[in-house]
This record gives C-alpha cells, sequence and structure tokens, in this order.
C-alpha cells in the first residue's frame, strides 16, 4: 500500500513526469537526461531516485555508465491507477463548494 | 491532506461510483448542477445547451486559448427531481469511449452538508478502464507539452 502511494507521488511532479517520457523514448544516463533540463543536476538526481525507488525506472550498468530505463512492467501498472482520475473529480468538486459558497454569502 | 472524492471502481466491473461530501446545504449542492452559468464554471466548460428536465438534453463546449474545441460532450436528460435525481446519459464526441450512464443521486445530511453520488455506467468495463486512465495519459501529455516548451527555448 506504501509503495502504491510513493508512486502516486512519484507521477504527481511533471518533471518526474517529463523524466519519464523522456526515457520511455529510449534509455539515458543520469547526465543526459539531466541536460533536458534547467534544473540543477543534483535536483534531477533527487527525481531519478525517487523514480528509481518506486521502481518506475530501472538501473543498467552499461561498461562504466549507468542507464536508466522505464520498467514498462511498473509503468503498465501506473497506467490503470484511478488516482489522477479521483483528482480530476476532486479539483471540480473543490471548485463547486468554493463556488456555492461564494453565492451563499452573497445572498 | 483530507480525500473527500471516493471512487469506487471494482476490478473488471463496467461501472463506478463517484461519491462526495459538501460542505453546502443540499439546495446549493443541486444548484450547481441546475444551473448552466455555474455549471460553467466548475466544470470549467462553456455550456451550449441545458434543458433540465425529462427529455431534455444537454451539450458542452471547451475552446483553448488559440479558439480551437478542444472537447465537446453531449447527453439526454432522463429524469430531474430536483434535491434528488438526475439521470442522464453522457458523451464524449469525437471519442472511442462511446456512451455512458449516469445516475446523480442528492442526499441531505444536515442543514449545512450533503452528499452526492455518481453511479456512472459504462457499454464496457474496457471502456470504463479507458475512461479512468485518461486523466493519467492527459498529464503524461502535458508533461510532455511542458518538455517541448523547455527543449524550444534551448534552441
Amino acid at each position: 500500500m506504501n509503495l502504491r502511494r510513493d508512486v502516486f507521488q512519484a507521477i504527481a511532479d511533471p518533471t518526474r513526469r517529463a523524466i519519464l517520457l523522456l526515457v520511455a523514448a529510449h534509455s539515458m544516463t543520469a547526465g543526459a537526461i539531466a541536460s533536458n533540463f534547467d534544473t540543477a543536476r543534483p535536483t534531477v538526481s533527487k527525481h531519478l531516485q525517487i523514480l528509481t525507488e518506486c521502481e518506475l525506472l530501472k538501473q543498467q550498468q552499461n561498461g562504466r555508465e549507468i542507464h536508466y530505463h522505464i520498467n514498462a512492467k511498473k509503468m503498465k501498472e501506473i497506467a490503470d491507477f484511478i488516482e489522477p482520475f479521483r483528482e480530476m473529480w476532486d479539483d471540480r468538486f473543490n471548485k463547486l463548494e468554493t463556488i456555492m459558497k461564494k453565492y451563499q454569502s452573497k445572498k | 491532506m483530507e480525500r473527500k472524492t471516493k471512487i469506487d471502481a471494482e476490478e473488471g466491473k463496467q461501472e463506478l461510483v463517484i461519491t462526495r461530501e459538501f460542505d453546502l446545504p443540499l439546495e446549493l449542492l443541486f444548484k450547481a448542477y441546475a444551473e448552466a452559468e455555474i455549471v460553467e464554471q466548475w466544470m470549467g466548460t462553456k455550456v451550449l445547451k441545458l434543458e433540465n428536465k425529462q427529455h431534455g438534453g444537454y451539450r458542452f463546449e471547451t475552446s483553448d486559448a488559440k479558439g480551437n474545441v478542444v472537447f465537446r460532450a453531449n447527453g439526454t436528460i432522463h429524469e430531474f427531481s430536483p434535491n434528488q435525481k438526475i439521470t442522464r446519459t453522457f458523451e464524449m464526441e469525437n471519442t472511442p469511449f462511446g456512451v455512458q450512464l449516469e445516475l446523480l443521486e442528492f442526499e441531505k445530511l444536515t442543514d449545512d452538508t450533503s452528499k452526492l453520488s455518481i453511479h456512472v455506467i459504462y457499454e464496457s468495463a474496457a471502456k470504463r478502464d479507458q475512461v479512468l486512465q485518461l486523466p493519467f495519459a492527459q498529464g503524461i501529455n502535458m508533461a510532455h507539452n511542458r518538455l517541448e516548451d523547455i527543449v524550444s527555448k534551448l534552441k
């Protein structure tokens, strides 16, 4: 259960989603991934660490380099997750509640 | 953070239930569904038509900043019982998701709180799962667009 929640947190961050997308195209080294972002290298490393801990990314030793690649099985699993769907409705209903509270106080 | 909206979607079923409790009197919650100008505000879409009555129907349309239509939906209202129940269909146009049946039940909890349950039935379990995955896919797309923005700035 804890792992599941961590996965949600992992994909909630737009930079981490962008990293997943990049690596989905082809496996890359940390340096190559970082070069796609304006963010500081240690920040990107932290994102990579989180994604690896959630098993969304896997590390593979290629000679002296470590390449990151997508863990397709895990990605497929999160594609089934309903959390983003729930969040969409929660946002909508929060908005509804805010609007109607204002409406009420105007009366 | 407290999670107020619940989604109950059993695996392999072609239906799901969305439930939410509101800090709003029942009448105000229902009003948010009944009046077009209010629906527009919280759904974030333009309401082209909203005939809330038996044999009525509705049409929604959303455009992007450039005026291109990015979302179009419509449905038929089968039952409209104020402060109790709305039964309607929902169809996203130009998508493969088919038509879904929605049963919305409005319930008074206290004088100031209320509850909404939406029972949604899809054409098949596979279609339900596609719709469930949509916001996740859009999240990935948004990340992609952001990435394209970043990359284009680098050039």
